[in-house]
């Protein structure tokens, strides 16, 4: 999976600690480092052939950024990739993101047990499917 | 229930990795001689404070962090603090100014005005401090890679204001190499960045000698996950880097380490952040003094802000977060700091709102004011625990400094990426025993209220920064002298090209209302970018 800081904010701890949890859970994982496009983005996730895109947002920009996302990745034929938004998200966008095609938020506070859960969740229902 | 008397009570660590005993007494502080170690305040080694009488003559400097949307917005705030009894500035800066973008780039749109306020000319900076002496107070300026603009723009404003320069106080914070490990806004790799910040030390040492050019920020490291002995260990390896590049260019250390600064971060154990600062400050002090073989006391002093601390702060029951900041300033001042700048109760959510600034603000003054903390220096001094913690605590920070030596120093471990692994290494340890209870956090993993989110007032982001800031800028760019902007961004270029000191360039550019965009461009143009190491 690829984990991305898009955009110019830096704070990166939450996606760097969430990045070694997910290691740490076994699963292979590829840090962007910061200041991403997210064409960038999208060109990695291609690259790397990756099942989850992570993106870590802490500046309030997460609304367009998240669209863009999920709109690069369709453009690419991508839209099957669980696509994955954490940071401090204020709850009432929560349901806006999930209607852009996010799968999941998680917002500041939430567990490193649950996001691995939601995941090996989430691949293990894609593999059935296959 | 009923303690059994021969029941070993429960093993105590400190975050720093320092085992603290249920009693101490005289044996425990028998060898620390008092003048080596201890002495008077205002005299070496400093460990109780910089100055002699410390808050009794006067009062920490309040300075809560803001700004936010247009210029023209964030002087309101401005003035607003002041009136209110904010005795200082510290200026928030919005992302693309951060990074040197102007309002209309592309990358800019979502972001102008956000966490603070856009830049991008001097007009900008002119509305934001329009009837606001600066003669009167002292600014922090909250940037970093483009802190050179910044300081070019805001000596123009003195001047415009008919103040000369050698009145100016403030402090840009144009500490890189923290960039690098926290925070993120870099730009350029990490050499040409130190020999910006070399440019400053020197220009400002002989122009602007009650300005502090750069502010050693231990603060963002430990937001980052260190812990609070690599917090001091690590700023004061940036800062002898900084020091190393000022000193090869021939300027003596009195010259210039009496304006060094330092920001600190306050969360965790009480007992624990008072020794560090009481740590630091002699361990600082013997640097300076034997290392470099400064002679004046004042380059000696560590001088910090302190107060904040974002990463104690919690999302979860976010009122605590009043009473969380209320300790946090209560140990800033236990620890002696100069100025004052509390993280709000709304910080884990976004920028202070001005009712959470207010009560920042208040926060401060009742301290100061109610509860005798002006009353007397360095009250803890003399405890046998807190004498023999900042002992402990200097001796960790001292290996911690050892180990970047033995890795070639700052510059090299930054920019191989060995401080960022170490610091996020640390960070996720640190999150896994708030998860699993081991470091109690309440809301967090005591005392849950099952509870939808708290919606608290916020402070609302205004979405029409980057049209306007967008207009005002095509206004700009067709009333400007345009050839005079080439010719000073090509005068820019040259400098940067050779070891010419910028600053001089810079302000000839900031005069002639170049943007923050164009100036940064002619740097990245010469400088490149710094690659990431992102290696987990």
């Amino acid at each position: 999976m690829v984990i991305a800081k898009p955009g110019l904010d830096g704070h990166d701890v939450g996606a760097k600690v969430v990045a070694l949890a997910l290691k740490d859970a076994g699963m292979e994982v590829i840090y962007t480092g910061l200041h991403r496009t997210i064409e960038e983005i999208v060109k990695t996730a291609m690259e790397e052939d990756a099942d989850v895109i992570g993106l870590s947002i802490y500046s309030g920009a997460h609304l367009s950024l998240s669209k863009k996302l999920v709109d690069g990745l369709k453009d690419m034929g991508l839209a099957d990739k669980i696509v994955l938004v954490g940071g401090n998200i204020p709850q009432k966008d929560t349901k806006i993101l999930e209607e852009y095609g996010v799968d999941r938020v998680f917002p500041v506070g939430t567990k490193l047990d649950d996001i691995i859960g939601f995941i090996r969740k989430r691949m293990g229902a894609e593999n059935e499917k296959k | 229930m009923k303690r059994n008397n021969d029941e070993e009570p429960k093993k105590v660590v400190l975050e720093s990795g320092i085992e603290v005993k249920p009693v101490y007494g005289p044996e425990d502080t028998e060898d620390l001689s008092f003048e080596e170690k201890i002495g008077h305040p205002g005299e070496y080694p400093f460990t109780r404070g910089i100055h002699p009488l410390m808050y009794r003559k006067r009062p920490w400097t309040m300075r809560q962090y803001s700004g936010f949307g247009t210029a023209k917005e964030t002087n309101e705030r401005f003035k607003w603090l002041l009136e209110q009894g904010q005795t200082a500035l510290n200026v928030a800066f919005d992302l693309p100014t951060q990074m040197g973008l102007d309002s209309d780039d592309p990358f800019a749109e979502q972001e102008a005005g956000r966490v603070g306020m856009a830049i991008d000319t001097l007009k900008d900076l002119e509305e934001a401090f329009e009837d606001i002496p600066i003669d009167r107070i002292s600014t922090a300026l909250t940037i970093n890679p483009v802190a050179s603009v910044l300081l070019a723009m805001y000596l123009v404003v003195a001047e415009k204001q008919g103040i000369t320069w050698d009145q100016v106080r403030g402090t840009t914070q144009n500490d890189i190499l923290k960039e690098y490990i926290g925070r993120g806004t870099w730009i350029f790799p990490v050499k040409p960045s130190i020999r910006l910040i070399g440019d400053m030390v020197e220009f400002c040492s002989s122009k602007v000698p009650k300005f502090n050019p750069f502010s050693v920020c231990g603060y963002h490291i430990r937001e980052s996950g260190a812990t609070p002995v690599q917090e001091m260990a690590y700023a004061f390896e940036i800062a002898i880097a900084y020091i190393q590049e000022v000193l090869g260019r021939g300027l003596k250390i009195d010259n210039f380490a009496g304006r060094i600064a330092f920001n600190f971060d306050i969360h965790g154990n009480l007992w624990e952040q008072v020794a560090k600062f009481r740590a630091g400050r002699r361990l600082w002090a013997k640097i300076v003094k034997e290392r470099f073989g400064a002679q004046n006391p004042r380059s000696m002093t560590l001088r910090m802000i302190a107060g904040g601390g974002g990463g104690g702060l919690t999302v979860q029951q976010p009122e605590n977060n009043i009473v969380r900041g209320a300790y946090y300033a209560l140990i800033s001042a236990l620890s002696g700091t100069q100025t004052m700048a509390l993280c709000s109760y709304d910080e884990a959510y976004t920028i202070p709102s001005k009712k959470a600034a207010l009560i920042s603000l208040r926060t401060m003054q009742i301290l100061a004011d109610e509860m005798g903390l002006k009353d007397t220096v360095d009250p803890l001094g003399g405890s046998y625990y807190i004498e023999w913690l900042t002992d402990r605590m200097e001796k960790k920070i001292v290996e911690i400094m050892q180990k970047v030596e033995d890795l070639g120093g700052m510059v090299k471990a930054v920019q191989e990426g060995h401080i960022q692994r170490e610091v996020s290494h640390q960070a996720y340890l640190k999150e896994k025993k708030i998860q699993s209870g081991e470091i109690p956090k309440i809301g967090v993993n005591r005392y849950v209220m099952a509870e939808e989110r708290a919606e608290i007032e916020m402070h609302p982001f205004n979405p029409n920064v980057f049209d306007e800031q967008k207009k005002k800028l095509e206004r700009l760019k067709s009333e400007r002298d345009n050839a005079g902007v080439e010719a000073a961004l090509l005068g820019l270029k040259q400098a940067a090209q050779t070891a010419e000191n910028v600053m001089p360039h810079m302000l000839e550019a900031v005069r002639k209302y170049a943007t923050l965009g164009e100036i940064t461009k002619v740097l990245k143009d010469v400088f490149g970018e710094f690659k990431e190491p992102v290696g987990l």
